[in-house]
């Protein structure tokens, strides 16, 4: 096994092109992991955190540009941009530990393909745009189209994240994401509810709500986002009928497995109840940021 | 752009500074950090209790971040600044956090003690006023199975009084 | 705090001064055992069975050996044999199997090579032809009939038969008469109750390196629980003599039991000797959670009776334990363990079944911790029916001095009630409970152990002295032994150098279990001190021209009427005139380890959308007899608390139907984290051992009795509904809460 660490996003395609059996990799959380559980060692390691691009975070122009390698305690440090999407923070902030925090990244999250990863969800519900490097360019895809089932993703041979795009929210908008883990710290997330709401006066114009760890992949919920649009936050709380809809809708969507971590029957229903408490804090955010 | 292209065991020329020390070493390109500070510059104080990331106990300063030195590639620490364990006193005279958790008696088998040292001494360095649930959130990378972590809390916390005393 | 009876004044016992290994450990130079690399050392791997219960056909170890860097490989057939019968020979089948794998991660060959990756490669090399076999995984399919035998190599032990069994121990304990005490009772509780496999979870994965030399001696290095059972165990699974093996301990990353026995180190001596170069083996996180010590799950049915005024007047009930693949006592252990109430009317069932998992180990106050949680339950449940307290109950019923225990002795001078009222009189236990909140009372004790250790003090020339005992120091027993050399000699603690020796330099001492090591060999560092004071006295005499009775000794110096005090140093400084070196060995057997007691209290909160349970507060109280070092009195309460919290909420062995372990990581097995816990209160209870000179109880292993009970006490109080399993995970508890 071999190790470079390319300096440009050209570099590393041209590695990637001479070695099918190359893997990139920026924190390696997962990687070291799987590898010691028996995943074959790849030809080539190729490191993309000397590649400025993809550890630079920038705003310009009413856009986030979040290199896809950057160390996830970058964003839950980067106070404009913790501002801007407090739950895409959080989310971010919930994969590990401190150390692993200074490894993790959200392309290496959304690349392994997890079902549980944290920061996915909300890096979804706000419309993030993932930018990949392909053979001979780049194309760019919606970060929901990324991963398509456990371990798998869209990204052809050869293929990485570059960076994500976020277009900045429209006003009065707030977002939240709540995980289940039976410790406080360290676990993998039994469930994972990602809620993004925009608040027009005393009514949600504009929602989106998320789940992580109860399907193959993340999955976005229209009917939950139904249940939220239109409905009044008028004294600053969502009327019960609004959320005992949402935590319906969310429940219908889980697609969950029974495996060490948990349920399906636990997993069905904590996703209503995050779904629901999510909701609450989103709606907060957005009223408090209208 | 560094790369290796030697066939069978491919090992990289890496050059850094471990506890402000100038230092070069030959690794693997798959051997850990942790196990090229143990095994190349027999800096045993950083343990391998996990190797996955999960418990803390091969933490080490990264450019001024913690790491877990399992999960990084040798060849990942070119031109960076490490300080281990056995860095954080300051010539014969112990860090604060090493001499309140003598005083505190924060360490019973020891083996998890270097992680948490270097764990508190980020924290502190970056607040150094943290409430016993930052201290404990922190931490929370660290596991230590003797102590129930009370003693730990305890002691970083008589630390940071320490360490903002002597900054006045 | 500390509420102590009266006793004399100390100087030394009882401070808190910082332990001598501390400075090594804080700087990082203390050396465990993988810290350590012997020149042109191999490194070991093993090949596991994947199976969890299969024959081995044969092992094909022919394209392993020819590859890379490949030095040795041995299996089963490069073991000795040994007897049915010898107390090691399911310790050597453990290490290495020989007709059968018996559960999945069981040694089936090794390969020593030049590089762990060489070594690994190899191993997965090894072609190895199985006949699957059936296998048992619970309590219920071992003792169901007609079962398939999870080792035919298994007899039950003291049952006198000769036939293959799944039982390894049956152990019935009767008093009284239950039947018509039942008859008579105001209230009865009756209940289910089972707990999940759980990990000792120390930080250091097991390790050694081994140096065959070509005179067939091996230098061993290794950290353990205690050398000398390393030896005796290693010399007799390889049928060496014991004087062809040293062991030297390493400094040891916790224990907590499961390092009371071996995995390695034969398998490194054979491939040492095999290949003539030293072998070093390092076990990874996963090998120690799939092969190495777990403690034995357990179902159980408890049925209490009591009387209106809280009197209780009955117990019944059976209590299993799942032991693992080959035969354990932890069902005999365990009926030892029922003995914190008076019970003038007992029948109980004490039963060890095998399965098809990695063989149990001790792990702090081993069986212990499954008994009180089912029987604290109940009793905690009469409280609420009596209406009552949940502590005037256990005052009204708790055993005293003379009270039998269970197994027909009477209890020596116990602390239970001392407890008791600590914890009624505590801060804690007098505040209201939170908003939300509900609180929790639990029990528990471990009887403690004695045995055999030995201890030389050595005086040096200029006063100083050094203290070699043979018990590794798992957690500041070097400091304890200090404290109490200290307060005999009369000489500052930190001019006093305590040693943990290797096998060939100190006398034989039993492993560090059943919390002995501050008792026993602590009574063996002042039997020393103690023989050295008279021959000081008896060389101050000389000194000082007076008769040998005309001198005391007092505060580190030979006082004697009409002269200058001589100090210590004034002696050892003339010793080679006065009869040569100051130096004294002492051993013993040791009796008298008094139990300790300890009474919990918690406040938890319950998420009754998500089952979460949330500890908010947590105080322990526990007789600790005389605290030597409070520090790490309190530092023992806090670490068996913190462990008894993960026990009760979230640490489980989750095993697919094949018996492969499916959580093994730190990530999946969740022991508890910093942020999980609150601070742990501590209140030492002093209530003097009088078996030991200065009074000590063992105190490491009491803490994780009681927490499962205390927290299980406070859910249910908490939620209206009574929880019987462990772990009291959060889709456990959501359950619950649906069917109240």
């Amino acid at each position: 096994m071999r190790y470079a660490a390319p300096a440009t996003v050209e570099e590393a395609q041209a590695l990637l092109a001479d070695d099918a059996d190359a893997q990139v990799f920026a924190g390696a959380t997962d990687l070291v992991p799987q590898m010691r559980a028996g995943r074959p060692a790849p030809s080539l390691l190729v490191d993309l955190k000397r590649i400025d691009r993809l550890t630079s975070v920038t705003h310009e122009d009413g856009r986030w540009t979040i290199g896809a390698a950057t160390p996830t305690a970058d964003l839950t440090r980067n106070e404009a941009f913790t501002a801007a999407f407090p739950g895409l923070s959080e989310g971010a902030g919930l994969i590990g530990s401190d150390q692993i925090q200074n490894r993790s990244s959200l392309g290496g999250n959304l690349a392994n393909a997890s079902p549980a990863a944290d920061s996915v969800p909300a890096l979804i519900a706000n419309d993030g745009q993932a930018v990949i490097a392909t053979a001979d360019g780049t194309r760019t895809v919606p970060a929901a189209e990324v991963a398509t089932g456990p371990g798998h993703t869209s990204l052809a041979d050869g293929e990485f994240i570059v960076e994500f795009t976020l277009a900045d929210p429209p006003a009065g908008t707030g977002d939240a994401y709540l995980r289940m883990i039976p410790r406080t710290e360290m676990d993998i997330a039994i469930v994972g509810a990602a809620v993004r709401v925009t608040v027009d006066g005393d009514t949600i114009s504009d929602a989106t709500v998320v789940l992580g760890a109860v399907a193959p992949t993340a999955v976005v919920v229209p009917d939950a986002a139904a249940a939220l649009v239109g409905a009044s936050v008028a004294g600053g709380t969502l009327d019960d009928s609004a959320t005992a809809a949402l935590a319906e809708a969310a429940e219908a969507a889980c697609d969950p497995i029974d495996d060490k971590r948990g349920t399906i029957a636990y997993r069905r229903r904590v996703a209503g109840v995050l779904a629901r408490r999510a909701a609450a804090i989103a709606v907060e955010r957005a009223r408090n940021g209208a | 752009m560094s790369e290796n292209t030697t066939t069978r065991r491919s090992r990289t020329h890496v050059s850094c500074t471990v506890n402000g020390d100038q230092v070069d070493f030959l690794a693997d390109d798959g051997t850990s950090l942790l196990d090229a500070l143990r095994d190349e510059l027999d800096l045993t104080g950083a343990k391998e209790g996990c190797g996955t990331g999960d418990c803390g106990a091969c933490t080490v300063l990264v450019d001024g971040r913690i790491n877990c030195s399992c999960l990084m590639f040798a060849p990942e620490a070119e031109g960076c600044d490490i300080v281990t364990v056995e860095g954080i006193a300051e010539g014969d005279h112990l860090h604060p956090l090493q001499q309140t958790f003598l005083e505190g008696a924060a360490l019973q088998c020891g083996v998890c003690t270097p992680g948490f040292l270097v764990s508190a001494k980020a924290l502190l360095d970056e607040n150094p006023d943290p409430t016993e649930t930052e201290i404990r959130y922190a931490l929370a990378g660290n596991l230590c199975r003797c102590t129930g972590y009370d003693k730990i809390v305890r002691s970083v916390q008589e630390a940071a009084v320490q360490l903002r005393g002597a900054a006045r | 705090m500390t509420i102590t009876e009266d006793r004399p004044a100390y100087k030394w016992v009882g401070t808190r001064p910082i332990r001598h290994d501390g400075y090594d450990k804080v700087v990082g130079k203390a050396r465990f055992a993988a810290d350590r690399n012997f020149p042109g050392q191999l490194h070991g791997a093993f090949l596991r069975s994947p199976h969890g219960h299969a024959r081995i056909l044969a092992i094909d170890t022919a394209a392993a050996e020819v590859m890379p860097g490949v030095k040795a490989v041995v299996t089963g057939a490069d073991f000795p044999d040994l007897p049915v019968g010898n107390p090691e020979r399911d310790t050597g089948i453990n290490l290495m199997a020989r007709d059968a794998a018996l559960y999945v991660g069981h040694v089936v060959a090794a390969v020593a090579a030049s590089t762990r990756a060489e070594a690994e490669a190899a191993a997965a090399a090894i072609e190895v032809r199985y006949e699957l076999l059936p296998v048992v995984l619970s309590i219920d399919e071992s003792m169901a009939d007609g079962a398939p035998l999870a080792n035919p190599d298994n007899r039950t032990a003291f049952s006198g038969s000769d036939d293959p069994s799944n039982l390894a121990t049956v152990t019935p304990l009767e008093r009284g008469d239950v039947d018509a005490a039942f008859e008579a009772a105001d209230v009865v509780v009756e209940r289910e109750f089972d707990t999940a496999w759980v990990h000792q979870g120390y930080i250091e994965p097991h390790a050694c390196v081994v140096d065959v030399g070509p005179d067939g001696r091996a230098d061993v290095w290794a950290s353990s629980q205690g050398h000398f059972r390393v030896r005796s165990q290693t010399a007799a699974v390889l049928d060496w003599d014991t004087a062809r093996i040293k062991v030297t301990p390493a400094e040891i990353g916790g224990g907590f039991g499961g390092k009371t026995t071996i995995y390695l180190e034969p398998v490194a001596a054979l491939l040492s000797e095999k290949s003539g170069r030293p072998v070093k083996i390092v076990m990874t996180r996963d090998e120690v959670l799939r092969a190495t010590g777990p403690a034995p799950a357990s179902k159980s049915r408890i049925r209490i009776a009591a009387t209106n005024d809280g009197e209780l007047t009955a117990i019944d009930g059976w209590i299993g334990y799942a032991v693992g693949c080959t035969n354990d006592m932890a069902g005999f252990v365990g009926a030892m363990s029922v003995a914190s109430y008076k019970f003038p009317n007992l029948k109980m069932e004490f039963v060890g079944a095998l399965t098809n998992t990695p063989r149990s180990a001790a792990y702090r106050a081993p069986s212990a911790p499954q008994a009180a949680f089912a029987i604290e339950s109940v009793i905690d449940e009469i409280a609420q029916a009596l209406d009552m307290d949940p502590i005037e109950l256990r005052l009204k019923n708790a055993v005293v001095e003379g009270d039998l225990t269970s197994m027909g002795g009477p209890h020596p001078r116990v602390g239970f009630v001392e407890c008791l009222e600590a914890i009624r009189d505590s801060e804690h236990y007098r505040s209201s409970v939170p908003e939300g909140a509900a609180r929790g009372i639990g029990t528990g004790f471990w009887f403690n152990i004695g045995e055999q250790s030995s201890a030389t003090v050595n005086l040096n020339e200029d006063g100083t002295a050094t203290v070699i005992t043979g018990s590794p120091d798992i957690g500041g027993s070097r400091a304890s032994m200090a404290l109490m050399a200290a307060e005999e000699l009369g000489i500052d603690v930190h001019r006093i150098t305590p040693v943990v020796a290797d096998t060939e330099s100190v006398g034989f001492t039993d492993v560090t279990e059943g919390s002995r090591a501050t008792f026993a060999t602590g009574m063996a560092v002042v039997n020393a001190c103690r023989e050295l004071v008279e021959e000081l006295k008896a060389r101050a005499a000389t000194i000082l021209g007076v008769g040998a009775d005309a001198v005391e000794w007092v505060d580190g110096a030979a006082v004697a009427a009409d002269k200058d005090p001589l100090p210590l140093a004034g002696i050892t400084a003339k010793a080679k005139g006065t009869g040569g070196p100051l130096t004294v060995t002492a051993s013993l057997n040791a009796g008298g380890a008094g139990p300790s007691f300890a009474v919990h209290c918690c406040d938890v909160v319950v998420d009754d959308e998500t089952g979460r349970v949330e500890v908010l507060r947590y105080t322990t109280a526990q007789d600790a007899g005389t605290a030597i070092h409070p520090s790490y009195v309190e530092g023992q309460m806090q670490g068996g608390t913190a462990q008894g919290i993960g026990w009760a909420l979230n640490e489980e062995y989750v095993y697919d139907d094949d018996g492969t372990m499916l959580n093994a990581s730190f990530l999946d097995y969740r022991v508890p984290v910093a942020s999980d816990l609150p601070m742990i209160e501590t209140i030492i209870v002093e209530v003097p051992n009088p078996a030991h000179p200065y009074g000590v109880r063992g105190v490491g292993e009491t803490g994780i009795v009681p927490p499962m009970a205390t927290i299980a006490n406070a859910v249910s109080r908490a939620t209206g509904v009574r929880l019987s399993s462990l772990p009291m995970s959060p889709p456990k508890v959501l359950a619950a809460l649906d069917e109240r």
